[in-house]
């Protein structure tokens, strides 16, 4: 039965990328064809700190596994300081989901540059594989949200 | 706010050849895509970039009267705006427009059909869901000031306001100092060339000064900066020269008989003094002194007044004030130069305590004509000439500690040469010693300069750093190893000169602050891409030119002055600026007042103002959020900052990232 | 308990807390160094032996017991490697793998000059107790 289960798993995990270097590092890994797992699904916002936590809190109100928030390197942010911000409204949000029990693995955030799609491909696929060892999130997810 | 009218979304499904279409099923993707509520239009074509596939989007929004698009094709940082073009073309708003990618994010790299097919409808239901909420936005103007500002008068400055004034727009230079010309008018030959800096220098200041374009403020400093690219506001200070510029014939008896004469002269770098009352150099533009108040004896006791009378022109005005000349600009080019670090950290070369170590640049006005030793070569302890010298390389610059700094200062090792090169063909019985850790000569004619040092002029070149300088029998003692031949070096020598890091002007701290432009932790001045925008900071309308964005030579100096200056002549050359509608946008009935907006805004954009609102019938006075959107780049810091949702950003609302969000984890 | 070049040049590094990849070759460690005629290996190339991961000449280097410790080559350094800390933790490995200390600390003499780097004492403890 379990083991059936985890077949059957397939995470759903957002992906909030930066338009001015995530998002173009995910393009890269694409037209560089470095495969990672369709589980993930692409956000774009203009900045890494665009990304309100609560928009984090609505992805797995809404039944996400995992939430991964991209930006460009601290120092080279498109807009000088946003991903300073975003680090520390991560920090901020990361603590409170492991007070209130989701596991830390659930979240992270990375710096992906325009010319890393490498990286971007690599972070995605350790991403769902830990997703998958962590398997589905029943923490936060609110069943009212759930389409039969 | 408006009521949403019933949208009717149009989902355009490309099969980039069959770069999407063979691992993406298109037809289930369109039957999906038809189901969403919402969708009145699903098609598929080959390539919807095409003029033919824009044929198609075209027609679409014509006959189906879409309110709103998606296109799932590549990545919307590829033809976001071809399909933005089209749905303007048709009549419908540009930003009606959602891209769904499934090429880079799905097809190139999913192998498995159907996995990537489903992914596709996600992401194409996850574009319907942001189409459904996106509003028409409307780029705003803003009106561009036909006029720009150089900051720094030296040969970046220059180089800058001649070539855009040679394009037909005013020029404004503010210089700190009392004349232009900056470092390059302190350099005696320049490299590969070997040909006199003053020579090539001195005609571009005198063109700079007589073109009916440029207005050159020197003795002046920006003292304040407000507005945004095309219309900045700047207070200019015009410090009280003591002279009138109008009256002032610049016949020098002044500086002749001013009785307060020991005054360092810091063009010569303080190694000879200047009058109270001076012009920095012989070639000064303008050739108008100025009083030093300072140290002239009539303002520190009211007793002299001697320039007043031995002048005939009648120029001398002691009551003279302060000006603040207030100005608009459409751009500002910071051109603010660079100085040598100081040296008191580097006890081991004793600078601070023998006369005969001196710095490079020091050699430079030594060797100079106009210099304090007229030109001579000598030991500025005794004014006897050396028979042997010493340079050291890298003094200060590729440091690892806070005595030096980081990087590479690039010039030195060029000019360590040119001056080997002129001692030893002007005083050939003068042995010259280079230690030095590399030799780097990139640049055009540059290792072949170095060459000929060697070779021809028989410099000798040991690799090592020098460990100690010290002071012996009257002469120095230079301690070192050479690291080739792995043996002790103890020479005895008459002087050292010392490659000495250069380091951004000092003041250009205050300067990147006043314009909000970012500066780097060496104070280098950051441009907007390391490779493709090398002349503009991230600030829009600012500019960079010359050292200090990083440390360079004159001839690329030159050119990226040169570059600069195109790149203000292509603003300039607008009437009006087309502004990016993704701006942030406050509604004040929600805004609290509280300022944390205003405080996480890189950009300066937000302010805060009194404005009477109405609030469900009640009019009241409230000190709400207002954004600039000229100033405004989108980032979307204060959304997240503000407390009270009342911030929210156009083209990424709130609305439509929740959307997003709920439509893939549905 | 056998360990390789590669194991002590680690544990070089360790010992002695200098980055020796900082090391930009100027020599001015050398340049500065007293005691540098002395030496068969110059200051410069021990920091070069170490990312070389030549310890067995060093350990044989005659040069640990001409290096006085005195610190101008850490002063001067323009890379902050700090070669008088590598020399220092060579000996160290020299005397641990003769094993047992010469000089217990009871014997160290209680009057001395507090101006004294502890470094050097040490080592002239080390020096002078062969």
């Amino acid at each position: 039965m379990q083991v059936e289960n985890k077949k059957e798993f397939q995470p759903k995990i957002v992906a909030f990328c930066c338009n001015w270097c995530s998002y173009a590092g995910a393009d890269l890994a694409g037209s560089s064809r470095l495969a990672y797992p369709a589980d993930v699904k692409i956000i774009r916002v203009p900045c890494s700190c665009r990304v309100n936590p609560m928009f984090i809190l609505r992805a797995f109100q809404r039944g996400a596994d995992g939430v991964i928030m991209c930006g460009c390197h601290p120092g080279d942010c498109h807009y000088t300081t946003g991903n300073y911000y975003a680090r520390r409204r991560m920090t901020l949000l990361f603590s409170m989901l492991d007070y209130l029990g989701v596991e830390h693995g659930r979240t992270r955030v990375e710096w992906v540059s325009a010319a890393e799609g490498v990286k971007f491909s690599t972070v995605m696929n350790e991403f769902v594989e830990k997703i998958y060892s962590l398997g589905e999130n029943v923490r936060l997810e609110d069943l009212r949200c759930k389409e039969s | 706010m408006e009521v949403n009218q019933v949208q009717r979304i149009g989902v355009f499904v490309c099969h980039c050849g069959t770069n999407i279409a063979a691992t993406v099923d298109i037809k289930r993707v369109l039957e999906a895509a038809a189901k969403e509520p919402g969708v009145v239009h699903a098609e598929d074509y080959q390539y919807m970039c095409s003029e033919a596939g824009q044929q198609k989007v075209r027609e679409a929004i014509k006959e189906k009267q879409l309110t709103g698009v998606v296109v799932c094709s590549c990545s919307p940082r590829m033809h976001e705006n071809t399909f933005r073009g089209a749905a303007q073309k048709a009549g419908l708003n540009p930003y009606m427009v959602e891209i769904a990618n499934i090429r880079e994010h799905v097809s190139w790299i999913h192998k498995n059909i159907e996995e990537g097919t489903e992914k596709a409808i996600i992401l194409t239901r996850a574009a319907i869901a942001k189409v459904m909420l996106n509003a028409p936005l409307q780029a705003g103007q803003s009106k561009v000031v036909k006029r720009a500002l150089v900051i720094g008068g030296g040969i970046a400055g220059i180089q800058t306001a001649l070539d855009i004034a040679d394009a037909g727009y005013e020029v404004d230079i503010v210089e700190k100092t009392p004349s232009i010309g900056g470092r390059m008018s302190q350099l005696d030959k320049t490299f590969p060339t070997l040909d006199c800096s003053a020579c090539i220098l001195t005609p571009k200041m005198v063109d700079a000064a007589a073109h009916e374009k440029i207005t050159i403020y020197t003795y002046s400093e920006v003292e304040k900066v407000s507005g945004f690219v095309g219309d900045f506001q700047v207070d200019i200070r015009k410090k009280a020269r003591s002279v009138d510029m109008s009256k002032c014939t610049g016949c020098g008896v002044c500086q002749e008989k001013c009785p307060s004469k020991k005054i360092p002269n810091e063009f010569n770098r303080e190694l000879d003094n200047r009058a109270a009352i001076y012009t920095p150099f012989a070639q000064a533009i303008p050739n108008v002194p100025v009083i030093d108040r300072e140290n002239c004896i009539k303002f520190k006791t009211g007793k002299c007044g001697v320039c007043s009378k031995v002048c005939l022109a009648g120029a001398v005005d002691y009551e003279q004030q302060d000006e603040i000349v207030s100005q608009n600009y459409g751009a500002i080019v910071v051109a603010t130069g660079f100085d040598t670090i100081k040296l008191d950290k580097y006890e081991e070369y004793s600078y601070q305590s023998c006369p005969d170590v001196i710095t490079s640049l020091e050699l430079e006005r030594i060797m100079n004509a106009a210099g304090p030793t007229k030109g001579h070569l000598e030991r500025l302890s005794d004014g006897k000439a050396p028979k042997s010298m010493v340079f050291i390389q890298c003094v200060g610059s590729r440091c690892a500690d806070e005595r030096g700094k980081s990087y590479c200062s690039k010039i030195c090792c060029m000019y360590t040469a040119k001056h080997a090169m002129l001692i030893r063909d002007k005083y050939p019985d003068v042995d010259v010693t280079v230690f030095y850790i590399d030799v780097r000569t990139p640049g055009k004619n540059f290792d072949e300069f170095y060459r000929r040092a060697v070779e021809e002029y028989g410099v000798h070149y040991i690799k090592g750093q020098v460990g100690k300088v010290a002071e012996h029998n009257g002469r120095l003692l230079v301690q070192g190893a050479d690291l080739i031949d792995n043996r002790r070096i103890l020479m005895e020598t008459d002087m050292v000169v010392l490659a000495t890091a250069i380091e951004p002007n000092p003041d250009v701290r205050k300067i990147a602050t006043m314009l909000t432009a970012s500066i780097d932790t060496n104070n280098f001045l950051t441009e907007s891409h390391a490779k493709l925008r090398p002349v503009e900071s991230p600030t829009a309308g600012i500019f960079l030119s010359g050292v200090c964005q990083g440390p360079k030579d004159i001839p690329e100096t030159v050119a990226q002055a040169g570059a600069a200056a195109i790149k203000v002549v292509g603003l300039l050359a607008k009437d009006y600026l087309v502004t990016n509608p993704c701006v942030a946008k406050s509604d004040e009935l929600y805004c609290n007042g509280c300022s944390a907006c205003e405080k996480v805004c890189p950009y300066g954009a937000i302010s805060y103002e009194d404005r009477e609102v109405n609030d469900h019938g009640i009019r009241e006075v409230r000190r709400v959020a207002s954004v600039n959107s000229a100033l405004c780049q989108g980032c979307g810091a204060c959304t997240v900052a503000c407390p009270s949702g009342a911030m929210d950003l156009q083209g990424f609302s709130n609305r439509q990232i929740l959307a997003e969000v709920d439509a893939i984890c549905r | 308990m056998h360990k390789t070049e590669k194991d002590k040049a680690i544990l070089l590094r360790e010992m002695s807390g200098a980055n020796v990849d900082k090391c930009m070759k100027c020599g001015k460690c050398s340049a500065s160094c007293p005691s540098y005629d002395e030496m068969d290996i110059r200051p410069h190339q021990f920091v070069s032996y170490v990312q070389n991961e030549d310890v067995e000449a060093l350990l044989e280097s005659k040069s640990l017991w001409k290096c006085l410790s005195c610190f101008a080559c850490v002063e001067r350094c323009p890379r902050d490697v700090k070669p008088a800390m590598i020399i220092e933790a060579v000996r160290q490995m020299v005397v641990r793998q003769r094993g047992g200390n010469y000089l217990l600390p009871d014997e160290v003499p209680e009057l001395l000059d507090e101006e004294l780097p502890q470094q050097l004492l040490a080592s002239a403890f080390r020096k002078y107790s062969k």
